[in-house]
Protein backbone atom coordinates (compact mmCIF):
# COMPACT_ATOMS: atom_id res chain seq x y z
CA UNK A 1 0.00 0.00 0.00
CA UNK A 2 1.47 2.80 -1.07
CA UNK A 3 1.06 6.39 1.02
CA UNK A 4 -2.22 7.90 1.06
CA UNK A 5 -3.31 10.65 -1.63
CA UNK A 6 -2.79 14.22 -0.23
CA UNK A 7 -6.23 15.40 -0.93
CA UNK A 8 -5.43 19.08 -0.38
CA UNK A 9 -2.62 18.78 -2.84
CA UNK A 10 -4.88 17.65 -5.72
CA UNK A 11 -7.80 20.11 -4.82
CA UNK A 12 -5.26 22.71 -5.04
CA UNK A 13 -3.28 21.23 -7.68
CA UNK A 14 -7.06 21.01 -10.08
CA UNK A 15 -8.04 24.83 -8.68
CA UNK A 16 -4.94 25.72 -10.51
CA UNK A 17 -5.96 23.73 -13.44
CA UNK A 18 -9.12 24.80 -13.54
CA UNK A 19 -7.74 28.51 -12.97
CA UNK A 20 -5.86 28.48 -16.32
CA UNK A 21 -8.57 26.67 -18.84
CA UNK A 22 -12.04 27.81 -17.18
CA UNK A 23 -11.89 31.41 -18.10
CA UNK A 24 -10.99 30.88 -21.77
CA UNK A 25 -13.77 27.71 -22.78
CA UNK A 26 -16.21 29.60 -20.79
CA UNK A 27 -15.46 32.96 -23.28
CA UNK A 28 -15.96 30.19 -25.96
CA UNK A 29 -18.95 28.72 -24.56
CA UNK A 30 -20.71 32.01 -23.95
CA UNK A 31 -19.54 33.17 -27.73
CA UNK A 32 -21.01 29.97 -29.46
CA UNK A 33 -24.17 30.34 -27.45
CA UNK A 34 -24.28 33.92 -28.46
CA UNK A 35 -23.60 33.27 -31.89
CA UNK A 36 -26.27 30.44 -31.94
CA UNK A 37 -29.11 32.52 -30.03
CA UNK A 38 -31.56 34.92 -32.46
CA UNK A 39 -31.65 37.72 -30.50
CA UNK A 40 -34.89 39.15 -29.15
CA UNK A 41 -36.19 41.89 -27.70
CA UNK A 42 -39.28 42.79 -25.98
CA UNK A 43 -40.80 46.69 -26.12
CA UNK A 44 -43.75 48.06 -23.79
CA UNK A 45 -45.49 50.80 -25.84
CA UNK A 46 -47.34 53.50 -23.66
CA UNK A 47 -47.81 56.46 -25.69
CA UNK A 48 -50.25 57.14 -28.03
CA UNK A 49 -49.24 60.39 -30.05
CA UNK A 50 -47.81 60.87 -33.36
CA UNK A 51 -44.24 61.57 -31.80
CA UNK A 52 -44.41 58.82 -30.04
CA UNK A 53 -45.71 56.11 -32.19
CA UNK A 54 -42.04 56.46 -33.58
CA UNK A 55 -40.11 54.77 -31.91
CA UNK A 56 -41.21 51.30 -31.23
CA UNK A 57 -41.96 50.73 -34.60
CA UNK A 58 -38.56 51.82 -36.03
CA UNK A 59 -36.76 49.61 -32.90
CA UNK A 60 -39.28 46.73 -33.79
CA UNK A 61 -39.00 46.96 -37.56
CA UNK A 62 -35.05 47.18 -37.30
CA UNK A 63 -34.66 44.53 -34.78
CA UNK A 64 -36.67 42.32 -37.37
CA UNK A 65 -34.38 43.42 -40.12
CA UNK A 66 -31.63 42.86 -38.10
CA UNK A 67 -33.00 38.95 -37.35
CA UNK A 68 -34.11 39.59 -34.20
CA UNK A 69 -37.44 38.17 -32.95
CA UNK A 70 -39.51 41.00 -31.64
CA UNK A 71 -42.71 41.68 -29.45
CA UNK A 72 -44.14 44.65 -28.69
CA UNK A 73 -46.78 45.13 -26.06
CA UNK A 74 -49.15 47.84 -26.39
CA UNK A 75 -50.83 49.14 -23.04
CA UNK A 76 -52.46 52.33 -22.23
CA UNK A 77 -52.22 55.09 -24.88
CA UNK A 78 -50.10 52.75 -26.68
CA UNK A 79 -53.26 51.18 -27.91
CA UNK A 80 -53.79 54.09 -30.16
CA UNK A 81 -51.14 52.66 -32.34
CA UNK A 82 -52.99 49.57 -32.95
CA UNK A 83 -56.33 51.34 -34.01
CA UNK A 84 -56.94 50.74 -37.85
CA UNK A 85 -57.46 54.12 -38.35
CA UNK A 86 -54.13 55.54 -37.46
CA UNK A 87 -55.49 59.12 -38.82
CA UNK A 88 -56.14 60.15 -35.33
CA UNK A 89 -52.59 60.27 -33.87
CA UNK A 90 -51.89 63.87 -32.88
CA UNK A 91 -48.87 65.85 -31.50
CA UNK A 92 -49.14 68.60 -29.14
CA UNK A 93 -46.56 71.37 -28.28
CA UNK A 94 -48.69 72.28 -25.41
CA UNK A 95 -46.38 71.62 -22.01
CA UNK A 96 -43.63 69.79 -24.62
CA UNK A 97 -40.22 72.18 -24.17
CA UNK A 98 -38.21 70.25 -25.89
CA UNK A 99 -40.36 70.31 -29.31
CA UNK A 100 -39.41 72.73 -31.80
CA UNK A 101 -41.56 74.92 -33.38
CA UNK A 102 -40.61 75.57 -37.21
CA UNK A 103 -42.31 75.66 -40.26
CA UNK A 104 -42.02 73.12 -42.70
CA UNK A 105 -42.17 75.64 -46.19
CA UNK A 106 -41.26 78.88 -46.88
CA UNK A 107 -37.83 80.00 -47.41
CA UNK A 108 -34.76 78.86 -45.39
CA UNK A 109 -34.42 81.76 -43.42
CA UNK A 110 -37.86 81.21 -42.38
CA UNK A 111 -38.01 77.70 -41.63
CA UNK A 112 -35.00 78.41 -39.38
CA UNK A 113 -37.47 80.10 -37.21
CA UNK A 114 -38.33 78.36 -33.88
CA UNK A 115 -41.72 80.10 -33.15
CA UNK A 116 -41.88 80.47 -29.03
CA UNK A 117 -45.09 80.24 -28.61
CA UNK A 118 -46.21 80.53 -24.94
CA UNK A 119 -48.13 77.63 -23.09
CA UNK A 120 -50.86 80.06 -22.11
CA UNK A 121 -51.15 80.96 -25.86
CA UNK A 122 -51.49 78.02 -27.19
CA UNK A 123 -54.00 76.76 -24.86
CA UNK A 124 -56.98 78.96 -25.70
CA UNK A 125 -56.26 78.95 -29.72
CA UNK A 126 -58.96 76.55 -30.85
CA UNK A 127 -57.47 73.95 -33.35
CA UNK A 128 -53.76 74.31 -32.29
CA UNK A 129 -52.84 70.88 -31.99
CA UNK A 130 -54.63 70.33 -35.27
CA UNK A 131 -52.49 72.84 -37.32
CA UNK A 132 -49.49 71.17 -35.20
CA UNK A 133 -50.60 68.09 -35.75
CA UNK A 134 -50.50 69.12 -39.81
CA UNK A 135 -47.31 70.74 -39.60
CA UNK A 136 -45.41 68.26 -38.44
CA UNK A 137 -46.84 65.85 -40.62
CA UNK A 138 -45.66 67.96 -43.68
CA UNK A 139 -42.71 67.95 -41.80
CA UNK A 140 -42.26 64.07 -42.12
CA UNK A 141 -42.77 64.04 -45.26
CA UNK A 142 -40.23 66.67 -46.11
CA UNK A 143 -37.81 64.86 -44.53
CA UNK A 144 -38.13 61.28 -45.75
CA UNK A 145 -39.04 60.34 -42.66
CA UNK A 146 -42.00 57.01 -42.75
CA UNK A 147 -45.21 57.39 -42.05
CA UNK A 148 -46.15 55.63 -39.41
CA UNK A 149 -48.88 53.61 -41.15
CA UNK A 150 -46.34 52.24 -43.38
CA UNK A 151 -43.44 51.69 -40.37
CA UNK A 152 -46.55 49.05 -38.71
CA UNK A 153 -46.91 48.00 -42.04
CA UNK A 154 -43.80 46.88 -42.10
CA UNK A 155 -43.19 45.73 -38.44
CA UNK A 156 -45.85 43.07 -39.07
CA UNK A 157 -44.47 41.94 -42.45
CA UNK A 158 -41.40 41.41 -41.18
CA UNK A 159 -42.86 39.60 -38.43
CA UNK A 160 -43.14 41.92 -35.49
CA UNK A 161 -45.76 40.43 -33.06
CA UNK A 162 -48.18 42.79 -31.70
CA UNK A 163 -49.68 42.62 -28.23
CA UNK A 164 -52.74 44.12 -27.25
CA UNK A 165 -53.27 44.84 -23.23
CA UNK A 166 -56.93 43.41 -22.45
CA UNK A 167 -57.23 45.91 -19.09
CA UNK A 168 -56.97 49.13 -21.16
CA UNK A 169 -59.09 47.62 -23.99
CA UNK A 170 -61.73 47.08 -21.28
CA UNK A 171 -60.82 50.16 -19.32
CA UNK A 172 -61.17 52.60 -22.47
CA UNK A 173 -64.18 50.96 -23.31
CA UNK A 174 -62.80 49.88 -26.98
CA UNK A 175 -63.61 46.86 -28.53
CA UNK A 176 -61.56 44.24 -30.70
CA UNK A 177 -62.96 45.52 -33.50
CA UNK A 178 -61.17 48.74 -33.55
CA UNK A 179 -58.02 46.99 -34.28
CA UNK A 180 -56.05 45.63 -37.00
CA UNK A 181 -56.62 41.91 -36.94
CA UNK A 182 -52.85 41.20 -37.41
CA UNK A 183 -53.02 41.57 -33.37
CA UNK A 184 -51.36 38.04 -32.33
CA UNK A 185 -53.18 37.70 -28.72
CA UNK A 186 -54.62 40.16 -25.73
CA UNK A 187 -53.27 39.72 -22.63
CA UNK A 188 -51.88 41.14 -19.44
CA UNK A 189 -48.85 41.44 -17.65
CA UNK A 190 -48.79 38.11 -16.47
CA UNK A 191 -48.06 37.03 -19.91
CA UNK A 192 -45.92 39.49 -20.75
CA UNK A 193 -43.45 39.56 -18.19
CA UNK A 194 -41.90 36.14 -18.75
CA UNK A 195 -41.40 37.11 -22.22
CA UNK A 196 -39.51 39.99 -20.98
CA UNK A 197 -37.26 37.88 -18.67
CA UNK A 198 -36.50 36.09 -21.54
CA UNK A 199 -35.68 38.43 -24.30
CA UNK A 200 -31.99 40.21 -24.60
CA UNK A 201 -33.57 43.79 -24.60
CA UNK A 202 -36.73 44.96 -23.38
CA UNK A 203 -37.58 48.58 -23.38
CA UNK A 204 -40.29 50.84 -21.79
CA UNK A 205 -41.66 53.14 -24.39
CA UNK B 1 -18.15 46.99 -59.66
CA UNK B 2 -20.38 44.37 -60.59
CA UNK B 3 -23.91 44.01 -58.79
CA UNK B 4 -27.13 41.92 -59.19
CA UNK B 5 -29.70 44.35 -58.14
CA UNK B 6 -30.20 47.52 -57.69
CA UNK B 7 -32.18 49.71 -54.47
CA UNK B 8 -32.57 52.78 -54.56
CA UNK B 9 -32.89 54.55 -50.98
CA UNK B 10 -32.22 58.39 -51.71
CA UNK B 11 -34.40 60.72 -49.79
CA UNK B 12 -35.73 58.36 -47.57
CA UNK B 13 -34.76 58.37 -43.53
CA UNK B 14 -33.89 55.82 -41.00
CA UNK B 15 -34.79 52.84 -40.93
CA UNK B 16 -36.03 52.68 -44.13
CA UNK B 17 -32.53 52.30 -46.00
CA UNK B 18 -31.78 49.30 -43.46
CA UNK B 19 -35.54 47.67 -44.13
CA UNK B 20 -35.72 47.82 -47.49
CA UNK B 21 -32.14 46.66 -47.76
CA UNK B 22 -33.85 43.79 -45.97
CA UNK B 23 -36.32 43.61 -47.71
CA UNK B 24 -34.42 43.58 -51.10
CA UNK B 25 -32.12 40.89 -50.02
CA UNK B 26 -34.64 38.49 -48.83
CA UNK B 27 -35.61 37.31 -52.72
CA UNK B 28 -32.15 37.47 -53.84
CA UNK B 29 -28.99 33.87 -53.74
CA UNK B 30 -26.06 33.46 -51.94
CA UNK B 31 -23.31 34.94 -52.93
CA UNK B 32 -25.39 37.94 -55.40
CA UNK B 33 -24.24 41.15 -54.65
CA UNK B 34 -27.11 43.91 -53.94
CA UNK B 35 -26.05 47.77 -54.67
CA UNK B 36 -28.49 50.39 -52.13
CA UNK B 37 -28.26 54.12 -53.28
CA UNK B 38 -29.06 56.84 -49.83
CA UNK B 39 -28.53 60.11 -49.42
CA UNK B 40 -28.76 59.35 -45.22
CA UNK B 41 -25.70 60.14 -43.06
CA UNK B 42 -26.93 58.03 -40.38
CA UNK B 43 -26.65 54.76 -43.25
CA UNK B 44 -22.97 54.78 -43.43
CA UNK B 45 -22.76 53.52 -39.53
CA UNK B 46 -26.23 51.25 -40.12
CA UNK B 47 -25.08 49.53 -43.06
CA UNK B 48 -21.80 48.82 -41.32
CA UNK B 49 -24.12 47.38 -38.42
CA UNK B 50 -26.27 45.90 -40.55
CA UNK B 51 -23.90 43.71 -42.19
CA UNK B 52 -22.20 42.73 -39.29
CA UNK B 53 -25.35 41.41 -37.46
CA UNK B 54 -26.69 39.93 -40.04
CA UNK B 55 -23.94 37.77 -42.23
CA UNK B 56 -24.60 40.13 -44.97
CA UNK B 57 -20.89 41.21 -46.14
CA UNK B 58 -20.86 45.09 -46.78
CA UNK B 59 -18.03 44.48 -49.71
CA UNK B 60 -17.43 48.81 -49.86
CA UNK B 61 -18.93 51.65 -49.64
CA UNK B 62 -18.73 54.46 -52.16
CA UNK B 63 -19.72 58.26 -51.96
CA UNK B 64 -20.57 60.47 -54.82
CA UNK B 65 -21.60 64.23 -53.84
CA UNK B 66 -24.15 63.55 -51.15
CA UNK B 67 -25.11 59.94 -52.20
CA UNK B 68 -23.70 56.85 -50.89
CA UNK B 69 -23.75 53.47 -52.51
CA UNK B 70 -23.58 50.44 -50.67
CA UNK B 71 -22.33 46.62 -52.06
CA UNK B 72 -23.96 43.73 -50.18
CA UNK B 73 -23.21 40.43 -50.59
CA UNK B 74 -26.11 37.99 -49.96
CA UNK B 75 -25.17 35.57 -47.13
Amino acid sequence: MGAPPDVALIDQQIQQRLDEILPQRLEQLLAERKANKTPSMTIIATKGTLDWAYPPFILASTAAALGWQVSIFFTFYGLNLLKKDLGDLKISPLGNPGMPMKMPFGPDWFRGINWNIPNAVQAVIPGFENLATALMKQTIKNTGVADIADLRAMSIEAGVKLIGCQMTVDLFGFTHDDFIPEIKEYCGAATFLPMAQDADVSLFI
Amino acid sequence: MQFDKELDACGLSCPLPILKTKKSLSDMTSGQILKVMSTDVGSVKDMQAFAKQTGNELLSTDQTDKVYAFYLKKK
